[in-house]
């Protein structure tokens, strides 16, 4: 497969709020290349004076939904990018972006049939939507679990949707862990990610998993050495880090 | 005319007189990407190789390296996820150094850097010589952390921060040019920031190449 990374004029069909500081923007695309999911896009801001900024941003939405992508952006403190995406852009503007971009944070990669751990901090959880909507899109039934970590309960990115998931399909469990303030009545995890959290999280799944973690540099990290301390070989632990870098 | 969105207008000056090349935007932090778990290499077993086109491959082990002469680097970085950081601090072996040890084959051009835990990047040799990349063992006056790449890293700041491979093992000198790991995903041989070469589409020759994203 050859092809052009191109800069395309997409169109904002429509903003969804996901929490106080995550919204998801649908953009229809002239040029749909269908996607693997965990890929991303980039997306560049032209200011009249010609000074530009991009950003990468990875993808919600699953290839099977084509023609548009849906971008899930967090509002970064004194973000350039996501500040002006937040209170500058409404339905019908247009966007440049370029993408899909990234060939190896992306599931599936191996046996579609293997078991998935994925394993989420915060806005780290938008490629690894993709890819549990792609699971469920394409009819795919292999174990998958994801350990989702949040500070508190209006941090949890689309959870109606992965609570929905989880009762509908028993081949996919989630464990959230909230690590300042958990909801009333919890009873499930309420710390920080350790190896007890993942040890528990291979275990929901019949066989050695292939893993995807992606969330901040300090989770991203010792989530990849606890996941190497279970056993599982380095190759089967794929990272991606996410989150504020000043953007 | 070309796109505009109207409203947007930088937010930051960039400070101290530094330029950013295109696309990119100042960081003070020191994000940590990588594709997998991150490697630990005692000193004991580290050692460190210049391999390939080379009349005679030599090699050095932890200590053998940290006594070979040292500099001080303080560049500017740029990684493809589109942050720069400025005014760096190193100490490490210059590849002028390293390059000194060796006899190149005529036919050598191109250099695949390989790492602990399998990484791998390509660059043209030209872009290793007089001055413009080093060995870096320390950082910000410290043994530079396991997570950025330790205990030593291969550093090329005029390229793209992967060209500068964590965890390297050694150099193996080439006639042809090869891709490394993000190269075979899609990124560009190159990685020039200020050509904003960041995918392979990118580069000059990417109408004449194929290539898989």
């Amino acid at each position: 497969m050859s092809r052009l990374l191109d800069w395309q004029l997409a169109t904002v069909t429509a903003i969804q709020p996901e929490t106080p500081r995550a919204k998801t923007f649908v953009l229809s695309l002239p040029q749909f290349t269908p996607h693997r999911a965990g890929q991303h896009y980039d997306l560049r801001l032209t200011a009249p004076d010609g000074y530009q900024a991009e950003r990468s941003y990875s993808i919600a939405s699953p290839p099977e939904q084509t023609g548009e992508i849906e971008l899930t952006v967090e509002l970064i403190d004194e973000g350039e990018v996501s500040g002006y995406l937040f209170d500058g852009v409404a339905v019908g503007d247009q966007l440049e972006l370029r993408g899909p971009i990234g060939g190896y944070f992306v599931w599936p990669a191996g046996p579609p049939e293997s078991p998935l751990l994925l394993v989420a901090g915060g806005s780290g959880v938008v490629p690894l939507m993709a890819m549990l909507r792609h699971r469920q899109r394409a009819g795919l039934r292999n174990p998958a679990a994801l350990l989702f970590s949040v500070r508190t309960p209006e941090e949890v990115i689309y959870q109606q949707e992965l609570e929905a998931l989880a009762a509908a399909d028993p081949n996919f469990k989630l464990r959230i862990t909230y690590t300042r303030q958990a909801p009333p009545g919890w009873a499930g995890y309420h710390r920080r990610l350790d190896a007890g959290m993942l040890a528990e999280a291979v275990a929901l799944l019949p066989g050695p998993p292939q893993c995807y973690v992606c969330g901040p540099t300090g989770l991203v990290e010792s989530a990849a050495t606890l996941l190497q301390a279970q056993g599982l070989p380095d190759v089967a632990i794929r990272t991606e880090r996410f989150g504020p870098t000043g953007g | 005319m070309p796109f505009v969105n109207k409203g947007f207008h930088a937010k930051r000056p960039t400070e101290g007189g530094h330029k950013l090349p295109p696309g990119q935007y100042e960081t003070q932090d020191f994000p940590v990407l990588t594709a997998g778990p991150t490697p630990r290499i005692p000193p004991v077993n580290w050692e460190f190789r210049l391999e390939g086109l080379v009349e005679q491959p030599a090699k050095w082990s932890w200590n053998e390296f940290n006594a070979l002469p040292m500099q001080s680097f303080n560049p500017d970085i740029h990684c493809v996820t589109k942050w720069s950081k400025f005014d760096t601090k190193w100490r490490g072996v210059s590849l002028d150094t390293l390059l000194e040890h060796v006899q190149l084959k005529a036919e050598a051009q191109f250099v695949m850097a390989f790492s602990y835990g399998g990484y791998t990047t390509n660059l043209p040799l030209a872009d290793l010589r007089d001055g413009q990349a080093f060995i870096g063992l320390e950082y910000d006056g410290k043994p530079l952390a396991a997570e950025h790449g330790g205990p030593a890293r291969l550093v090329v700041p005029h390229l793209y921060f992967w060209k500068s491979a964590k965890w390297v093992q050694g150099l193996r000198f080439m006639a042809e040019n090869e891709p490394g790991f993000w190269e075979d995903n899609g990124y560009s041989m190159r990685g020039d920031p200020w050509k904003e070469e960041r995918y392979r589409s990118d580069d000059e020759d990417a109408s004449t190449s194929s290539f898989r994203l």
